[in-house]
């Protein structure tokens, strides 16, 4: 566990960048660091490793003093993991994991092959380790930057906006890794971000830091979107909060069947399978949902060239928000709802998952009531 | 060209001399340039005073700092060690600010995350900060070594024996062939340890080749 206890950190020139900070990262788990630039929380988060030393109070990671260890051995002892990944040019991948296993004295051969082996686990094809970084593109360097991180094995992991300089659909796959990863290692993790949605995604607690370094509210994600404790909590979680939060509500919605044909179904077949309705699910080879055809317009056999693929398919598994998304996004009103193996389980229309997040609600409200 | 094949071991000892008083004060001048440029960029104020007084040091004539020496050094007029400290004031003076600078290009991320890998400041410099420097510093060494190989022929002047001297003998005899084989001399020279400096910045910056290869 990582304790901050009354730390303050003022600069010279009277500027507070962090006032009066106090709070706890549990270990085995994320805590997000969220705010407006100049909130202090990338000072925060330094201060943790001593790059920048605290004007007052105290760290302590796992109980110990982090203000009596040796800057240098504090610092291999954590991992650390920044924008833009900041791998050493001039050396290659293999040799940018190996560096905190080499500052430490480790055996050639085995930070070597420790070096290889989390290549794998985070994702990199292993022809990529004589390459050197400006090789590499800016996704794939960071899955370096979080290997090098991990590469000495340290309980504790710093990470300042690690995936913000990567575009959005490599920054989701680094997410979902990320936490994949996360699962397997249960590090304690300080995460900065200053993207709610990211805070969100990946916190086990969110921190909300206030301009100056002031904690203006500490809570689980679901938590602070359904109970921001300040208007400035309110007013930075955002506008969609209430729909954001269903993110976190689960619950059973009872699935229809649903008529389909497979790909390559002749337009006869599909207008007797569809039995009068506009739109018609076709699935792949797999029984996975292919997309949407309406059967009155076919001309040729269903083909993958002209599906309707507007709407998002939802784990029926998965939260409330996801099935929402799936009803509201389909041509045909229906959301399509699969197990976790991408094969097709039903359909479900928008009115009954709201009919189950309320249902949901009222659980929730009468269950914290008694 | 039958004076050069019958002059070989004169201009043979004399490009030796040149070597060796062009050569020698580089790295010499690297080796002090060094520490300086890295205390240029390390504490700010010292920044403009050292640059400034590294680079005034080149702006004095290389006649005078030759004569001057030997006063200064309690050495004779003729001792070829006056040159070789001439020569590394000079090489001081380009390479400083060099140095400074190619220290200061070194990504602030990657000095970052060298520190929060645990790199000690000491070890920071060599193995991340230096090296990530080379191709600046390199650019800097090649300029040096030009610049000294044509101010070492000046010395021929107060009698330091050099490929310089093949001027001083032609103008005093006022005969043209060891002068032209003086300046060849001297360009070949350059040329040389200017590859030479391009072969080992080359040698030790592996990743800047071969960007983006497959």
């Amino acid at each position: 566990m990582i304790e901050f206890d009354s730390v303050t950190k003022e600069y010279p020139d009277g500027t507070v960048a962090v006032g009066d900070l106090s709070l706890r990262a549990p270990t085995g788990e994320i805590t997000v660091l969220v705010g407006p630039s100049g909130c202090g929380k990338t000072t925060s988060l330094r201060m943790i490793n001593r790059m920048i030393e605290p004007t007052s109070g105290t760290i302590t990671i796992d109980g110990e003093d982090s203000g009596s260890v040796d800057p240098a051995r504090l610092r291999r002892g954590i991992g650390y993991v920044i924008q833009h990944a900041g791998l050493f040019p001039h050396r290659t991948i293999v040799q940018n994991i190996m560096t905190v296993p080499t500052l430490l004295g480790w055996d050639g051969g085995k930070a070597k092959a420790r070096a290889m082996e989390l290549m794998e686990r985070v994702g990199l094809d292993p022809a990529f380790a004589d390459r050197y970084p400006n090789q590499l593109s800016g996704g794939q360097q960071q899955r370096v930057g979080v290997a090098r991180a991990l590469a000495a094995d340290p309980p504790v992991m710093l990470m300042d906006e690690p995936f913000s300089a990567v575009d959005p659909v490599v920054r989701e796959g680094l997410q979902d890794e990320f936490l994949r990863l996360q699962s397997e290692m249960g590090k304690t993790i300080v995460f900065v971000t200053h993207d709610i949605d990211e805070a969100v995604k990946l916190g086990d607690r969110i921190a909300v830091l206030d301009v100056g370094g002031r904690l203006a509210q500490i809570a689980s994600p679901a938590v602070l979107l359904a109970e921001p404790a300040s208007d400035m909590v309110a007013d930075f979680v955002g506008r969609d909060r209430g729909y954001r939060a269903l993110a976190f509500t689960g619950g059973q919605v009872r699935a229809d069947d649903e008529p389909t044909v497979p790909l390559g179904a002749s337009v006869e077949d599909a207008r007797a399978a569809a039995g009068g309705a506009r739109w018609l699910l076709v699935l792949d080879e797999e029984g996975r949902p292919a997309g949407w055809v309406e059967p009155a317009k076919m001309a040729a056999p269903a083909s993958a060239d002209f599906l309707n693929r507007g709407g998002t398919v939802a784990r029926a598994d998965g939260s409330l928000r996801q099935a929402l998304d799936a009803a509201l996004s389909s041509p045909s009103g229906r959301g399509v709802l699969v197990s976790p193996d991408g094969a097709l389980i039903g359909t479900v229309p928008a009115g009954r998952v709201v009919e189950a997040i309320e249902a949901e609600r009222v659980h929730r409200t009468e269950g914290g009531a008694s | 060209m039958t004076w050069f094949l019958s002059h070989l071991d004169d201009v043979g000892v004399f490009l030796a001399w040149h070597v060796y008083l062009s050569a020698v004060p580089l790295v010499l001048g690297l080796a002090i340039a060094l520490p300086l440029g890295y205390l240029a960029r390390r504490y700010r104020w010292l920044y403009p005073p050292l640059i400034l007084g590294t680079g005034l040091l080149y702006t004095i004539p290389s006649l005078a700092i030759f004569i001057l020496l030997p006063l200064l050094l309690g050495t004779q007029i003729l001792d070829p060690i006056n040159v070789l400290v001439a020569m590394t004031v000079y090489t001081i003076a380009l390479l400083v600010r060099t140095v400074a600078d190619g220290l200061a290009a070194v990504p602030d991320e990657v000095l970052l995350s060298a520190t929060a890998m645990g790199y000690k400041r000491f070890s920071r410099l060599l193995r991340v900060e230096l090296p990530l420097a080379v191709p600046v510093i390199a650019a800097g060494l090649r300029v040096a070594a030009v610049s000294n190989v044509s101010i070492v022929s000046v010395a021929a002047i107060i009698g330091v024996s050099q490929l310089g001297s093949l001027f001083t003998d032609g103008f005093a005899r006022a005969f043209l062939a060891p002068i032209v084989v003086g300046i060849v001399a001297c360009v070949l020279l350059a040329l040389a340890l200017d590859l030479l400096i391009l072969a080992a910045g080359r040698a030790l910056t592996p990743w800047l080749r071969n960007r983006r290869a497959s």
